[in-house]
């Protein structure tokens, strides 16, 4: 069975992605997909959608939309607010990290305090693949819906799906350095430049998107004929820093090769917390080995797993009082 | 002199191999003879790879492999120093270069001390060859750009790059697949659709090793054709007829 909802108010920086585009770097197409990949699992966890399925990355400002076929489930994780009005007028005030169990003609309208947040839809959003993957590359206008930010009017599909609406405790990511591993370029690169990278306060700029995170601070300086390199292979989070010194953290949608030196890259237990980070804000970076990055990476999954645990079902007010008459008939619950 | 190839990591998901740090014909052959020989044995627990001008960047889980296992993986396949020339398609791609495609054509042509028709019927008749993809869906480094008809980038890049604008900079050709900023001379547009992602087989229109040329047409084919391939395009209606 197929559920359908249609949004109302947009939103700012809404696509639908998923785990990303991956086999066509040959061909320059970017990875795409959330930029918070463990944010997303949280989502599509919620919403009790397949691991890997497609839902909402909204990075400005959440979207409102009325369910025009239901029962459908959502999986809300972020810091959201907001209001679900039903279709008999009753309304319900709405908090990030719950699953929730929409009907027809039920308007979800959800506000954010920050950014990125996702939403997760039962059975994932019913999108077509294309090149293997359903996440939106804006700049290439392909994948995920239309090749676009969603719009007021459209109309997404997604599995049908009813049973227990549910909470989780916040996802919440670590704080403290963005901990990298340096090279390729490293080398091209003077001592100086290496030390001041990770004792500065990096100031993040207001052109920062989903194809990288710049960033503002002490000029790095380059070896001699160091910053520009023959065009190498580039992935999100490389460090790249042009002949300005000024340095960029690439992200999701950044393009499959570079002419710039990348002085390190960040390890993928941190590349999710790299987009989480807004203009004027602060980030630092550490050094790490390989060793630290794969125990960084085994606390992460080990992490997802045990907030997967803590994921609990919630009853509606009238099934709660369904199980006291029941439990009162039957006589089975007395504490005496 | 052969340089030994180094493996250096791109954070702990990726690595990539290089053979040098120049642009010429030996290191890419073994850029392309190593992604050849990766096409025919793939590595355990490596996803993708991607050849460069120089080197190749390999992508891999992690859970699967580490570093160190990938790096020992590599050393005997690096050992084979396979060199590689893949026979590429060959390709004739028409393009316009009425005055608004071709925005730095007069002065690229100037700095030659050619007049633009001089440029383009020189540039028509160049055999290019596609060194590798990168920076966008389907762009195409072409090598082969002769002294002749070479300049440097734009010492300030364009912010919009309209789609399908043939270009020259540093040695080097290309045709941008999509809008996009860019800092490469515009000397025309061709009306061939340089992506599609709707085509799973062939997404790319030009892939590493394949040549082609450069034909002129006039605005009213470009306009005619830009129709038709918008419509329905096949890449091989592009290819050069033996």
């Amino acid at each position: 069975m197929i559920a359908r909802l249609k949004i109302e108010q947009p939103g700012l920086g809404v696509t639908a992605q998923d785990c990303g585009r991956t086999k066509y770097r040959a061909l320059g197409v970017p990875l795409s997909g959330a930029l918070d990949l463990l944010q997303l699992a949280a989502a599509n966890a919620l919403a009790g959608a397949p691991e890997g399925s497609a839902g909402l990355e909204i990075l400005l400002a959440a979207p409102s939309f009325r369910v025009e076929k239901g029962p459908l489930r959502v999986g809300l994780a972020g810091a959201y607010s907001g209001m679900l009005t039903r279709a008999d007028g009753s309304q319900q005030k709405i908090a990030g990290w719950r699953g929730l169990v929409l009907q027809t003609g039920d308007l979800l309208a959800l506000r954010l305090t920050r950014g990125p947040a996702y939403v997760g839809f039962s059975g994932g959003l019913d999108l077509p693949l294309i090149l293997g993957s359903r996440s939106t590359f804006l700049r290439g206008k392909f994948g995920g819906f239309c090749g676009r930010a969603l719009m007021a009017g459209d109309t997404l599909r997604c599995a049908a799906a009813e049973g227990e609406e549910a909470a989780a405790p916040v996802f919440a990511h670590e704080q403290g350095p963005l901990r990298f591993i340096p090279g390729p370029q490293d080398q091209n690169f003077t001592p100086e430049a290496l030390a001041a990278f990770t004792a500065t306060e990096w100031r993040v700029s207001a052109a920062s998107d989903r194809m990288g995170m710049r960033l503002a601070g002490p000029k790095l300086t380059h070896r001699p004929g160091g910053a520009n390199i023959v065009s190498d292979g580039a992935t999100p989070g490389a460090i790249q820093v042009p002949g300005d010194g000024q340095p960029i953290v690439l992200r999701a949608d950044c393009q499959t090769s570079g002419g710039y030196a990348k002085i390190g890259c960040v390890i993928s237990a941190d590349v999710f917390r790299a987009g989480h980070f807004f203009a004027g804000e602060a980030v630092t970076f550490t050094p790490v080995g390989h060793q630290q990055a794969a125990e960084a990476r085994q606390n992460l999954h080990a992490k997802l797993a045990q907030w997967r645990d803590k994921i609990t079902p919630v009853k509606q007010p009238w099934d709660l009082e369904k199980l006291w008459s029941e439990n009162l008939i039957s006589g089975a619950f007395s504490g005496e | 002199m052969r340089s030994e190839p180094r493996v250096l990591p791109l954070g702990d998901a990726a690595a990539t191999v290089t053979f040098g740090d120049s642009i010429n014909p030996e290191m890419h052959e073994r850029a392309l003879g190593l992604a050849a020989r990766l096409a025919l044995q793939p590595l355990p627990g490596v996803i993708e790879w991607a050849p460069a001008f120089a080197s190749v960047t390999l992508w891999y889980d992690p859970d699967q492999i580490t570093f160190d296992a990938l790096r020992a993986s590599l050393a005997p396949v690096l050992r084979e120093g396979a060199r590689k020339k893949i026979e590429g398609a060959s390709f004739v791609i028409p393009f316009c270069r009425d005055a608004d495609f071709a925005p730095d054509l007069a002065e690229t042509a100037a700095l030659k001390n050619l007049s633009p028709d001089q440029y383009i019927d020189r540039f028509a008749g160049v055999v290019f060859e596609v060194a590798m993809l990168g920076f966008q869906p389907g762009f195409a480094y072409l090598g082969g750009l002769p002294d002749a008809l070479d300049a440097p980038r734009l010492a300030t890049p364009r912010k919009h790059v309209p789609a399908r604008s043939v270009a020259v900079a540093d040695g080097m050709c290309a045709a941008y697949p999509l809008d996009s900023p860019g800092g490469w001379r515009l000397i025309g547009r061709t009306p061939a659709p340089l992506f599609d992602p709707r085509n799973p087989e062939r997404p790319a229109l030009l892939t590493p090793c394949d040549k082609l040329r450069w034909r002129p047409i006039d605005r009213a084919t470009f306009e005619r054709l830009e129709r038709q391939w918008a419509e329905n395009f096949s890449p091989d209606v592009l290819r050069e007829s033996s």
